[in-house]
């Protein structure tokens, strides 16, 4: 009983927040227009009341907490079906398909002989929403067997090439950069990150990296004398990554957290 | 209790609200201070790469991400945008995130408008520029490029044919841009990498959140990118070559000051666990 009425005061107190804000920023606004100001405040200042509702579960879950969240899966699902209606079958679909359709929506038609493909998709799409009928729900298989077959395919040839080939035949890089002898390397050695000692450095930790990498993931011998010593460098090598990883992911998470304190200091407070 | 199980058994919220304290305290007005911005090869190499085009020279923006990574990827669009609209390029735009459609459009029309106070032009919708818009599922609409951007899209965002579009006459695929140059929040830069790189060997350079940055440096030790600007931290050191510092320059401060925290915290928290396991290891032998 005690919750609800705290629930209630709680709730009277962000609406008076929410009222007060909405005001303020609709007097201060930059437009002429009277409407402009007073719906450009109600965004603003809803969008600060969804921002510091997101928050608020760092404190624990809450109401205002499930209203944000479930607010932004329902418009996202809304959003991201409206705008393919409008940019595919619509933006593609219509213009090569029929001239009345293109005049009832208003899109260019595109005249070209080769529209009749176009209905190969289609029937695609039209038989995967069999699967809401249980009778025919069959069908669908046969499009998922073309998304499975094409996209396993395609995946297959491309990332062979971008991930598999291209990065191991990267890998051979010369150990000894524009090495003219011992002696000249020494009597031009210098830190500059351009320099050749850098340059030799950095190929030798690629190549003891990858290798090192490698030896750890290989499990038919046992890590022991040598190959356990380059299994433990290894291991340091990826411990290595998951901590850039990690330092990149801190930086990531504190610039969103600056862009919404941002938002609400500079936006919607206006003291930045 | 002792100090060290206090320090354990601290609530997170806690942590929580110092962060917030010192990431708020350095983005106040009256704090003033500055952190120096030192641009990497990576980043440099991409705006070498963009000062180096002509005037005419055609480039490719695909700005694949939403509005809930605008604080670190909207700061590298302004600026590059700007730099691209500066030289005088002609910049095809696009985006391959469903909600970031409207925000892309915005940021193409802002950087053309604030180029006539800055540069003292406005770059023209179809003579200088053009936003093809939003079309879902990326490698396959990557791939089609490839072929003919009019086939993913015959219409650009506002519904003009690109044929009757000035600047999209003669422009077939990637073959008739300079790079590609990919700003993402997510996997679409694989698929860049994939299937633009890979397949059609288009010039690729990409842009990304922190999150992402570490496991994307592997293309561009093997040359399959020809920059890499990750973060926040690339976003402002790019803003410092444009010498166009905006909102990631004045957020390092703020960075600067979280990172300082969190290792701290992370300090802490590990002196108190082997603290704790020392004194567990003490009670055990004592019995």
């Amino acid at each position: 009983m005690t919750s609800k009425i705290a629930m209630r005061i709680l709730t009277a107190i962000v609406a008076l927040i929410f009222l007060v804000s909405w005001i303020t920023r609709s007097g201060s606004g930059m437009s002429d227009s009277a409407f402009t100001n007073v719906r450009d405040g109600f965004l603003i200042t809803f969008a600060v009341f969804l921002t510091l509702s997101i928050f608020s579960f760092l404190y624990r879950d809450n109401p205002f907490y499930k209203f944000a969240e479930s607010l932004y899966v329902g418009i996202s699902a809304g959003y991201w079906m409206s705008y393919g209606f409008w940019s595919t079958i619509v933006g593609n679909f219509v213009p090569r398909a029929s001239r009345s359709l293109s005049e009832f929506f208003h899109v260019p038609y595109q005249e070209r002989a080769d529209h009749i493909l176009i209905y190969i998709p289609i029937i695609f799409g039209l038989i995967l929403l069999t699967r809401l009928l249980p009778k025919i729900g069959w069908l669908s298989r046969w499009s998922l067997a073309f998304i499975i077959g094409a996209t396993a395919g395609l995946n297959l040839t491309r990332y062979l090439r971008s991930d598999f080939i291209s990065q191991v035949s990267n890998s051979f890089i010369p150990l000894f950069v524009d090495w003219k002898g011992a002696g000249d390397f020494v009597s031009h050695i210098s830190l500059a990150a351009d320099g050749q000692f850098i340059a030799i450095l950095s190929n030798w930790v690629i190549f003891v990296g990858v290798m090192c990498g490698l030896v750890y993931f290989f499990f038919s011998k046992e890590h022991k004398g040598a190959f356990g010593v380059a299994s433990r460098i290894g291991i340091w090598i990826l411990m290595i990554t998951f901590g850039a990883s990690f330092g990149y992911t801190v930086m990531g998470r504190i610039s969103l957290l600056v862009g919404r304190i941002t938002f609400l200091f500079g936006d919607w407070l206006n003291i930045l | 209790m002792t100090f060290h199980d206090k320090l354990l058994a601290l609530d997170r919220r806690w942590v929580f609200l110092v962060l917030a304290i010192f990431v708020i305290l350095p983005i106040l007005p009256f704090v003033k201070f500055s952190v120096p911005v030192t641009p990497v090869k990576e980043v440099r190499e991409i705006y070498d790469f963009i000062e180096g085009l002509k005037p005419g020279d055609y480039i490719l923006l695909s700005l694949d991400y939403d509005p809930g990574s605008m604080a670190e990827l909207h700061p590298v669009a302004y600026a590059m945008l700007e730099q691209c609209y500066a030289k005088k390029l002609k910049v095809i735009t696009l985006t391959l995130s469903a909600t970031g459609a409207q925000m892309v459009e915005e940021i193409v029309r802002d950087v053309a408008d604030s180029c006539k106070i800055y540069h003292g032009f406005k770059p023209e919708r179809g003579i200088d520029y053009v936003y093809l818009g939003y079309k879902p599922y990326p490698g396959i609409i990557i791939l089609g490029m490839g072929m003919n951007f009019r086939i993913p899209f015959p219409q650009d965002y506002y519904g003009t044919t690109l044929d009757s579009i000035p600047m999209m006459r003669g422009i077939k695929n990637y073959d008739n841009v300079k790079a590609v140059i990919n700003l993402s929040a997510g996997n679409v830069s694989d698929m860049w990498v994939a299937d633009g790189n890979a397949r059609y060997g288009v010039k690729l350079a990409l842009a990304m959140t922190g999150v992402m940055a570490a496991d994307y440096y592997p293309y561009y030790q093997s040359k399959q990118v020809f920059g890499i600007i990750g973060g926040m931290k690339g976003a402002a050191e790019y803003e410092k070559l444009c010498k166009n510092p905006g909102s990631a320059t004045d957020a390092m401060k703020a960075q600067v000051f979280a990172h300082v925290v969190i290792i701290i915290f992370i300090i802490i928290g590990n002196l108190a666990y082997f603290l704790g396991r020392r004194k567990t290891a003490q009670t055990q032998e004592s019995e």
